[in-house]
C-alpha cells in the first residue's frame, strides 16, 4: 500500500518539474514527460486498487485503511491538522477514475494542444490539477480535504483561463473561481462549526457515531448545530458540483481547452461535491436525515432545469455542460434518496456507480467534441452536420457515449441510471416519475446533438473535415471500450453504503419503462433532426416564451448580474468603498503621520552618550520598581 | 563526588575541546597549513553540532548547580547552528589583511561566549548563572571592539563593556537581595522563600534589568543601536541572534521556575515593557538610514515579540519561543549575511546604497527579500508560523489586547522591512553596487538561511518535536 504515497507525491513532482523546468524543454519532451509520469501514476493507482480489493473484506466489510499519516500542525492536544492517505472503497474507486481519465486527457492533449503557445504550462497545470484532485479524494480529514478542494479550484481557474489573451476565457475563469469560492465560504464555516462541536477533523472519528451524540445538545434556530454544519458543507459541495443556483459558472468554464473540460468539468472536479456528500454520508444519515431529502430535491430540480436548457442550446460544449449538470443532479438525487445499509442503501451504490460510468462516457463525449471542434474550428452546431463520413471513429465512439448516457442497454449508463431510477421509485413514486422523465429528456437532447453533428445537412466549409490523429482517437476508443463494458462490473461488491456486499438486480418494470421512454425520445430526435426539417422551428414557435427563456437559461445569469452589479456593486459596495477610502485609509494615514511625528520627537533619547544611557537605564529600573511596588 | 555526573556536561566539554584545538592550531601551525584554519573551525563546529543533535537526557551535576534536559540541549543545538553560520559568514571579513593576523582570536572568543551561554542555560543556581553570564559578556566586548583601530568599533566596545558592567552590577545586587531574603541561590529552593514583599520585588526588577540589557528591552536598550552599528557585522549578527536568543530563553526558564510565586507581578511588568519595546523600536526603525542601525531596532522589536512567549509562561509559550528563536536565527542571519558581504565588497551600509541592487546582484536581493519577509511574518515563510505560534501562546493565556497591539506593530514593521525591498527592487539608481561574486562560505551560509526560511514553516515536524520536549517543562 506504500505505492499510494507515490500516487500522492509524483504529480506534485511532475508539476514542479514541468512548471520550473518547462521553459527549457521542447513541447515534445514536456508532453511526453507529463504523459509518462501520469502513466506511472495510473499503474500505481491500479496496483493500489488491486491490492486493496484483493485483500478482501474483514468481518464482511471493506475496512478503511490509513496508509500514510503525518501530523502537520498541532494547535492543541485535540485539534491538529493532519495530512494522510485514507483508502476505502470510494477513495480507491476515485483514484482509478481520476488517473484513468487524466491519462486519457494527457494522451489526447498531445494531439489536441500541438503547437499551442504555453504547451509546457498546460501540462504543468494538468499535473497540478491531478495532484490536487488525488489529494482531495484520499484526504483523511476534512481540513486536508478543504486544502485540496481549494487547490482544485485554483488549478481549474488556471486551466479555464489557459488562453489568457481571450477576454471571454479570463471572464469565465474569474466567474468560476468567484462562484465556487463563494460556495466554499459555506464549506469553511461548516468545517469550523463541525470541528468546534466535535473537536475533530478526522473522518474516521467523525463517523464513529459518538461525536454526534456529544454535540447533539447544541441547537441553532431550531436545528441541531451539526445539521447546520452539514448543510453549509453541502453548500460548498453544491458550488463545486454546479447545483442550482450555483451552476452558472460551469457553462462558461467551457472557454478552457476542451480536454480540460473533459477532465475537470465533466469527469472529476465537478463530482467533488457528490464525493463530499458520499464521504460524509454516514454523518448525514445519523445527524441530519432531513437534509438528505433537501439534497435530493436540489438535485432533482437542478437535473430538470439543466436538461430543459440543454435541449435548446446550440453550442455543443454548452449542451454537454448542461448535460453534465443534469447528470450530477442524478447522482445527488441518488445519494439523497438513499438510506443506510442493505436494500435501502441502493441509492448510495447507484450514485457512486453513476459517478463512475458518467466520468467515462462524459469524458468520451467531451473528447469527441474536442476532435470535432479541432477540425471544424467552431463550437456551433450549425457549422457541423454530415460529419459521419469524414470522422468515422469519432462518429462511432460518440454514438456509443450517446447511447450510454441515454440509458440504452448494454451500455454502462443503462445500469447505473436504472438503479438511480429504482432508488427514486423506492423513495417516492413522484420522484421516480420525475427522474424517468428527465432521463427521457436526456436521450432527446443527446440525440438532437448527435444528429445535428453527424447527420443532417452539411454546412458550407472551406476545407474538408478530417479524422483526428491517432493520439486523439486512441483515448476515444479506449473510453468507448470502457463505456461498453463497465456496466457489467459487479459494482455493489466493491462500493456500498455500509461496506457489506450488495448484489444489484434489475427491476424489470423500471428498466422497461426507462428504455421505452429513451427509445421514444430518440425517435423524436430522429424525426426532428435526422434531415433538415421544419418541425424544430414549429416547436420553437409553439412554445414561444418558454423556448426563449430556456435559450437564455431562464435568465439566471441575468439575475446574478442584476444582483451583483445593481444591488451589491452600486448599492452596498459604494458605501463600503467610501468608508474604506475615508475612514480606514484616513486612520492609516493618521497613524503614519503620528508615527513620523513621534519618531521625530523622541530621537533625542538616542543621543550616543553613554552617561545618558546609564541614566535612563537606572531611572527606568527604579520607575519599574516604584510601579510594581506601589501600583 | 561522582565523576559520572560529568558526562552530563558532554556538550560543554566538547565545546571546550573545539576551542582548545583551535587555539593550539592558531598557536603552532604556521605557513601554508594556516590557510585551512577557517575550514577547520567550521568543520569542528559542524562536528560538534552534529554529535549533539540528539537531545540529552535529564540529569544534573555539581549537586544541582548544573542541570541538563532535552529542551535545553535543543536550545544549545540552535545556538550551535547559528554560530556555525556566523563562522561561515565571517570568513570574508577575517581574511582581510588587517584582521587576518588575529582571526584565531575571533573564533576562540566567540566560542568562549558560547560556552558562557551554555552554562547560563544549564544553570540550576544563580552563582553558575552569573558566571555563565559574565563568561558570555566579557569576551563579547572584545569582539565588539575587534576592529579596534576603527573609531566606531572601539567606541562600540567601550559602550558595550560600560553598559554591561552597569547592568551586571545591578543584577548582582538583585541576586544578593534574593539571597538575603530567601537564604539560598538554588533555583529549586528559591520559590519557597518568595513571598512578594517589596524588597523581593525590587530584587527581582534589578535582576530583570540585567537580563533586559542582554535582550535589549526598552528602557535598557539604548546601547544597542550604537554597538550594532560600530561592531563588525559578523559580531553584530552574533549579538542580535545568539546572545539575545539564549538570554530570552534563560529569562523564561528563571521567570517560570524561580519567580513563579510572583507570576502576576512579572506578567504585569512584561505587559508594559513588551508594548513599550515593540512600539518604540518600531518608531525608531522607521527613521534609520544605516542598515546596521536599522537592524538594531528591528532586533529590539523582535525581542518584544519573543517576550510574548515568555509572558505566556506555559509549555506552549516555551515551545513557541524556542521555535521563534530558531526561525529568527535563520531570517536574521540571512539579512546580516547579505549586509556583511555587501559591506565587505563595496563598503556600503546605507539604505540608499541598496537602490537598484536587484539589477546587479539578483540572487543576493532575493535572499534578502525572503529573509525580510520572514522577519515581517508574511506567509508562507517560516516567520509567519513562528509569529503565529507565539501570538497563539500569548492569546492562549488571555493576553488578547497585547496580541492585538503586537499585531498592529507587525503592520508597522512590515512598512519598514518593505522599504528595503523597495530600495532593492523598485528604486532606480545610476550607480548601483557593482555585480560581484560571493565566496563559497557565504553562499553556503546564505543557502542554509534560505532553506531555513522556506522549509521551517512548512515542515512542522520541527515545531512538533520542540513542543513535545517542552511539555516536559
Amino acid at each position: 500500500m506504500e505505492s499510494a504515497v507515490l500516487i500522492f507525491v509524483l504529480p506534485m513532482l511532475m508539476f514542479m518539474l514541468l512548471g520550473i523546468g518547462g521553459k527549457y524543454m521542447t513541447h515534445r519532451t514536456a508532453g511526453r514527460l507529463g504523459t509518462l509520469g501520469l502513466t506511472v501514476i495510473t499503474v500505481l493507482a491500479y496496483v493500489t486498487a488491486y491490492r486493496y480489493f484483493g485483500a478482501g473484506r474483514s468481518g464482511g466489510v471493506w475496512l478503511p485503511q490509513t496508509v500514510f499519516h503525518l501530523e502537520w500542525l498541532r494547535f492543541t492536544e485535540n485539534l491538529q491538522i493532519e495530512l494522510g492517505i485514507l483508502l476505502d472503497p470510494i477513495s480507491v474507486m476515485m483514484l482509478v477514475v481520476i488517473t484513468t481519465v487524466s491519462l486519457m486527457v494527457h494522451i489526447y492533449s498531445l494531439g489536441y494542444m500541438k503547437g499551442e503557445r504555453g504547451f509546457q504550462r498546460y501540462y504543468a497545470f494538468l499535473s497540478l490539477f491531478t495532484f490536487s484532485m488525488l489529494g482531495l479524494v484520499v484526504a483523511t480529514n476534512i481540513f486536508q480535504m478543504y486544502i485540496f478542494w481549494e487547490l482544485v479550484g485554483v488549478s481549474s481557474y488556471l486551466l479555464i483561463g489557459f488562453y489568457y489573451t481571450k477576454p471571454a476565457a479570463i471572464a469565465a475563469s474569474k466567474k468560476a473561481f468567484i462562484v465556487t469560492r463563494f460556495a466554499d465560504l459555506g464549506f469553511l464555516i461548516g468545517i469550523l462549526l463541525l470541528s468546534f462541536y466535535t473537536q475533530t477533523f478526522n473522518f474516521t472519528e467523525l463517523m464513529s457515531g459518538n461525536v454526534c451524540a456529544s454535540a447533539s445538545g447544541a441547537t441553532f434556530l431550531g436545528g441541531s448545530v451539526i445539521a447546520w454544519a452539514l448543510g453549509l458543507i453541502f453548500v460548498g459541495g453544491a458550488g463545486k458540483s454546479a447545483m442550482f443556483p450555483l451552476h452558472i459558472w460551469l457553462p462558461d468554464a467551457m472557454e478552457g481547452p476542451t480536454p480540460v473540460s473533459a477532465l475537470i468539468h465533466a469527469a472529476t472536479m465537478v463530482v467533488a461535491g457528490v464525493y463530499l456528500v458520499a464521504r460524509l454520508f454516514p454523518l448525514y444519515i445519523e445527524a441530519a436525515p432531513e437534509l438528505l431529502v433537501g439534497i435530493a430535491i436540489v438535485g432533482a430540480f437542478t437535473s430538470l432545469y439543466a436538461a430543459v436548457v440543454a435541449c435548446v442550446q446550440t453550442d455543443i460544449k454548452r449542451v454537454l455542460a448542461f448535460s453534465t449538470i443534469s447528470q450530477i443532479g442524478f447522482m445527488m438525487v441518488a445519494l439523497g434518496v438513499s438510506g443506510m445499509g442493505g436494500h435501502a442503501g441502493l441509492g448510495y451504490v447507484a450514485g457512486m456507480f453513476h459517478l463512475f460510468t458518467h466520468a467515462m462516457f462524459k469524458a468520451l463525449l467531451f473528447l469527441c467534441a474536442g476532435a470535432i471542434i479541432h477540425t471544424i474550428g467552431s463550437n456551433e452546431m450549425s457549422a457541423m452536420g454530415g460529419l459521419r463520413k469524414y470522422m468515422p471513429v469519432t462518429h462511432i465512439t460518440f454514438l456509443v457515449a450517446c447511447l450510454a448516457i441515454s440509458g440504452i442497454p448494454p451500455f454502462s449508463g443503462f445500469f447505473s441510471k436504472d438503479e438511480i431510477l429504482t432508488a427514486a421509485f423506492l423513495f417516492s413514486p413522484w420522484m421516480g416519475v420525475l427522474m424517468s422523465g428527465i432521463a427521457g429528456l436526456t436521450a432527446f437532447y443527446m440525440f438532437r446533438l448527435y444528429y445535428n453533428i453527424f447527420w443532417g445537412a452539411e454546412a458550407k466549409r472551406e476545407h474538408t473535415p478530417h479524422e483526428a490523429p491517432v493520439s486523439m482517437t486512441a483515448p476515444l476508443l479506449f473510453l468507448a471500450f470502457v463505456t461498453c463494458f463497465a456496466g457489467f462490473i459487479p459494482f455493489g461488491n466493491f462500493v456500498s453504503s455500509d461496506g457489506v456486499e450488495y448484489t444489484i438486480h434489475l427491476d424489470g418494470k423500471v428498466a422497461l419503462s426507462s428504455v421505452g421512454l429513451a427509445c421514444v425520445a430518440i425517435g423524436i430526435a430522429f424525426r426532428f433532426y435526422r434531415q433538415a426539417s421544419v418541425l424544430p422551428a414549429k416547436m420553437a414557435t409553439a412554445f414561444g416564451g418558454f423556448y426563449r427563456a430556456a435559450l437564455h437559461r431562464f435568465y439566471i445569469d441575468n439575475l446574478y448580474l442584476f444582483i451583483t452589479k445593481r444591488i451589491i456593486f452600486a448599492g452596498i459596495s459604494q458605501g463600503i468603498a467610501w468608508f474604506d477610502r475615508h475612514v480606514i485609509d484616513g486612520a492609516m494615514n493618521l497613524t503614519a503621520t503620528v508615527t513620523q511625528k513621534v519618531a521625530y520627537c523622541i530621537r533625542g533619547l538616542q543621543s550616543g552618550q553613554i552617561q545618558q544611557y546609564a541614566f535612563v537605564f537606572l531611572i527606568g529600573t527604579l520607575l519599574i520598581v516604584v510601579w510594581m511596588v506601589f501600583l | 563526588m561522582d565523576f559520572g555526573n560529568l558526562l552530563y556536561l558532554k556538550e560543554e566539554i566538547s565545546l571546550i575541546l573545539v576551542m582548545v584545538l583551535l587555539l593550539l592550531f592558531d598557536l603552532f601551525c604556521t605557513g601554508k597549513i594556516r590557510r585551512y584554519f577557517q575550514l577547520t573551525a567550521c568543520v569542528l563546529m559542524a562536528v560538534h553540532t552534529l554529535i549533539h543533535l540528539d537531545p540529552m537526557p535529564d540529569g544534573q551535576a555539581f549537586g544541582g548547580m548544573y542541570i541538563n534536559s532535552p529542551i535545553l540541549s535543543v536550545v544549545k543545538t540552535i545556538l550551535n547552528v547559528g554560530t556555525l553560520i556566523i563562522f561561515m559568514q565571517a570568513r570574508n571579513w577575517l581574511s582581510r589583511e588587517s584582521t587576518s593576523i588575529k582571526r584565531g582570536e575571533f573564533y576562540v572568543l566567540t566560542l568562549s561566549t558560547l560556552l558562557g551561554m551554555y552554562f547560563m542555560i544549564s544553570s540550576g543556581n544563580f552563582l553558575l548563572f552569573f558566571i555563565g553570564l559574565e563568561t558570555a559578556s566579557v569576551p563579547m566586548a572584545a569582539l565588539v571592539a575587534f576592529d579596534k583601530y576603527k573609531h566606531n568599533s572601539a567606541e562600540a566596545g567601550a559602550k558595550y563593556i560600560l553598559s554591561a558592567v552597569f547592568a551586571s552590577g545591578l543584577m548582582l545586587y538583585g541576586i544578593s537581595l534574593i539571597y538575603g531574603t530567601t537564604g539560598t541561590l538554588y533555583f529549586e529552593d528559591i520559590p519557597a522563600g518568595i513571598d512578594g514583599c517589596p524588597l523581593q520585588i525590587m530584587a527581582f526588577v534589578f535582576f530583570f534589568a540585567g537580563m533586559g540589557f542582554k535582550i535589549s528591552l526598552v528602557p535598557f536598550h539604548l546601547w544597542t543601536a550604537d554597538v550594532y552599528e560600530g561592531a563588525p557585522t559578523s559580531v553584530t549578527s552574533y549579538l542580535s541572534v545568539i546572545s539575545k536568543g539564549s538570554a530570552v530563553f534563560v529569562l523564561m526558564m528563571i521567570l517560570v521556575k524561580v519567580f513563579a510565586p510572583i507570576v502576576e507581578q512579572w506578567q504585569m511588568m512584561l505587559y508594559g515593557l513588551i508594548v513599550l519595546t515593540i512600539s518604540i523600536a518600531n518608531l525608531f526603525a522607521i527613521r534609520q538610514q544605516n542598515l546596521k542601525r536599522f537592524m538594531a531596532f528591528s532586533s529590539i522589536s523582535q525581542a518584544g515579540y519573543l517576550m510574548l512567549g515568555v509572558i505566556a509562561g506555559s509549555a506552549q509559550g516555551m515551545s513557541a519561543l524556542v521555535y521563534y528563536v530558531l526561525v529568527y536565527l535563520f531570517s536574521n542571519l540571512g539579512v546580516f549575511g547579505v549586509i556583511s558581504i555587501i559591506e565587505q565588497r563595496s563598503g556600503k551600509v546605507r539604505m540608499e546604497d541598496y537602490n537598484g541592487l536587484y539589477r546587479t546582484n539578483p540572487r543576493l536581493s532575493i535572499v534578502m527579500m525572503l529573509s525580510l519577509f520572514s522577519l515581517a511574518g508574511i506567509p508562507p515563510f517560516a516567520g509567519f508560523f513562528s509569529k503565529f505560534f507565539i501570538f497563539m501562546s500569548a492569546a492562549g493565556e488571555g493576553f488578547y489586547l497585547l496580541v492585538l497591539l503586537a499585531l498592529v506593530n507587525t503592520i508597522l514593521s512590515l512598512y519598514y522591512y518593505l522599504l528595503i525591498v523597495k530600495a532593492m527592487f523598485i528604486n532606480s539608481n545610476e550607480s548601483p553596487i557593482a555585480t560581484f561574486r560571493s565566496d563559497n562560505y557565504t553562499r553556503v551560509s546564505l543557502i542554509a538561511c534560505l532553506l531555513g526560511v522556506l522549509a521551517l514553516g512548512i515542515f512542522s515536524m520541527i515545531y512538533d518535536r520542540i513542543s513535545l520536549l517542552a511539555f516536559g517543562l
